[in-house]
């Protein structure tokens, strides 16, 4: 259950003026809150870096601290999926670079882009200086980028990559961690304050203490919540799907909304696509079929569907990221094994990951052999092998050609006519990166 | 207009800015919502460049099929302003007026340090927001979109984009500090 995303999408859909409205609110509470913090004043932002106020820094990482808190609290308590959040892809080097760069910009100019607008909104002539100018940057960017496009869209690209993954630590953990090191900082920034911006710390109000401790306890709990494990998260799945029932001639057919869970749309073989689909799909203007051939690499090199991309099961999750990111909306993952055992197991896994738009070719490999072979002369020394073990491929190979043979990039003009019954109906999702900042 | 009213917009009794950590607490539950509510964070600089590209657009259409970083905001039919980022951004125009208005704050002036001229300080303003955008276009967010937004969802590339603004803004701090102090 992801409740709020869901609705959302589902309510602004038809009408995208809901969406556009959420949007400017979330907009106006953005702009509001960082005037009324005084970021409308580049005076209070630079001082920032010359420690006589730090302002600026306690600000961001309460924000940072308390927004991760009740995000990942909500995440262990399952009202929100986090692998529907949008989280920044990793881009290491040109955000690096990019930071550095900005970070000049932020001293010489004294706002960043937000608080300019805070800042030039509320008759600030400099901060409309830094708006004006940053039209021209952006402006001096989409011109000179594409002059180093291949470092950018490169260079240190990890995808979708968190800091937990990347210590190794549960979520919880690194979200304690980070509360820990807010309040350090917190504490060292008041000490600067004292001593360099001389100011008088005794009339600070207390609740400040009470509120450290406050987020320490919800730290905690967010430890002690955890993240939910793969399987309840496959259990509260959901898909809904439309149905059409044809009517006598002459009535329109009947269009019923199903909502299934994750386990009903297996038993009703609703995400098993035929070979004949699977192939078609490739010539379908709407959709962007990827093909995972999760079976071992041995197989593979065998024999495998032209274009399919090897992940082999047990190496399916490390993916993930990457097919959650980087795919356009219409992708449609198209999973196969030998036969369906190994290929469910991905499926399981996937979906249970939020990847969406996730099929499974119905029989396998084998089944594509046994479809698309018939009338391959270049397997004509190839034989079905006489006990094949379940979900083995059912055929002896004289050798490893790949995706050499015929039947596996079976001709679309030979093929043209198919019947088949479609099981694909695209789930197309919102854009989330939508370029927001990226 | 009368005279009265007239003076409840501008010249409303200037009151103080509220605590920092008030601020941050209110900053990070509207950060939150706003995954809770769409799945994304906040963000401003993506709209710069949309608005960049819609004016490209209009200008020179050949232009925008050349380029392929623009391509993707305003190629073929589509509206370099349809983007959530775009409302989250007159939003937050409309949200910083507003609590300036309130707070007796709207007011024509300049925040500067107190040893340059007032066309100094805009010629700074204008340099930094050309340098600061071009940053931001670069690292794909600022300080909202990856700092704010990418760190309290703890993606790797946010964190390091943050501690380099940082780094970037310390490490100059010393050279401008005329402009400041």
């Amino acid at each position: 259950m992801n409740f709020p995303l869901q609705i959302f999408n589902t309510a602004a859909t038809p009408h995208p003026w809901y969406f556009y409205a959420v949007f400017a609110l979330i907009g106006f509470a953005f702009g509001f809150t960082l005037e009324m913090s005084g970021f409308g004043d580049s005076r209070k932002l630079a001082a920032q870096f010359y420690f006589t106020e730090l302002t600026v820094l306690k600000v961001m990482f309460t924000a940072i601290v308390t927004a991760m808190v009740l995000l990942f609290g909500a995440v262990g308590l399952g009202i929100l999926n986090f692998n529907q959040v949008w989280v920044n892809p990793t881009y290491l080097w040109s955000g690096i670079v990019g930071g550095l760069i900005m970070g000049v910009g932020f001293i010489i100019g004294g706002f960043c882009p937000t608080t300019s607008l805070a800042s030039a909104s509320t008759g600030k002539i400099d901060g409309m200086f830094f708006m004006l100018g940053g039209f021209f940057g952006a402006a001096l960017f989409a011109e000179t980028e594409p002059l180093f496009t291949h470092w950018y869209n490169n260079a240190g690209y990890y995808g979708r990559l968190t800091l937990d993954q990347v210590f190794n630590l549960p979520v919880g953990v690194v979200v304690l961690i980070i509360v820990l090191m807010a309040l350090f900082m917190f504490w060292g920034a008041e000490q600067l304050e004292r001593i360099i911006g001389k100011k008088d710390m005794s009339r600070e109000p207390k609740l400040r203490i009470i509120g450290a401790g406050a987020l320490f306890a919800l730290a905690l709990a967010v430890v002690f919540i955890g993240s939910p494990s793969l399987e309840e998260r496959y259990q509260k799945l959901t898909f809904t799907r439309t149905e059409t029932i044809p009517q006598l001639e002459g009535q329109p057919p009947i269009v019923n909304t199903v909502t299934y869970t994750a386990d009903e749309m297996l038993a009703n073989r609703l995400v098993f696509v035929s070979p004949a689909e699977a192939f078609k799909a490739k010539y379908n203007q709407a959709m962007n079929p990827v093909y995972l051939d999760v079976r071992s690499e041995a197989d593979y090199n065998i024999y495998h569907i032209a274009g399919a991309v090897n992940v082999p099961l047990e190496r399916i999750e490390e993916v993930i990221p990457v097919l959650l990111t980087e795919p356009p909306a219409n992708t449609v993952f198209i999973l196969m094994s030998n036969d369906e055992t190994a290929a469910v197991q991905a499926w399981k896994i996937l979906v249970a990951s939020s990847v969406p738009n996730v099929y499974i070719l119905e029989g396998g490999v084998n089944n594509w052999i046994a479809f698309f072979g018939a009338e391959d002369e270049t397997l004509k020394d190839v034989r079905p092998a006489p006990h094949p073990a379940p979900d083995q491929l059912a055929y002896l190979f004289p050798a490893a050609l790949g995706s050499r043979y015929e039947s596996c990039d079976p001709s679309p003009i030979k093929y043209e006519e198919l019947e088949f019954e479609a099981k694909i109906q695209l789930q197309l999702k919102r854009d989330k990166s939508g370029g927001g900042c990226g | 207009m009368t005279i009265q009213t007239r003076k409840s917009i501008f010249k409303r009794p200037e009151k103080p800015y509220i605590h920092p950590y008030l601020g941050g607490v209110i900053l990070g539950i509207v950060l939150f919502l706003a995954f809770f509510l769409t799945g994304n964070g906040l963000g401003s600089s993506g709209a710069t460049s949309r608005i960049d590209a819609l004016i490209v657009d209009a200008i020179s259409p050949s232009h925008v099929d050349n380029n392929p970083y623009l391509l993707k905001m305003a190629g073929g039919d589509k509206n370099p302003l349809d983007d959530w980022i775009v409302p989250v951004f007159f939003g937050a125009l409309l949200g910083g007026f507003a609590s300036g208005w309130l707070n007796g704050r709207l007011k024509f002036m300049t925040t500067k340090g107190p040893h340059i001229s007032d066309r100094t300080r805009w010629l700074m303003a204008f340099l930094g927001g050309v340098i600061f955008l071009y940053g931001a276009r670069m690292a794909r967010g600022c300080t909202s979109g990856q700092a704010l937004s990418g760190g309290a969802t703890l993606s790797a590339g946010s964190w390091a984009v943050m501690f380099a603004i940082f780094g970037g803004a310390y490490g100059m701090a010393y050279f401008v500090r005329k402009l400041w102090n």
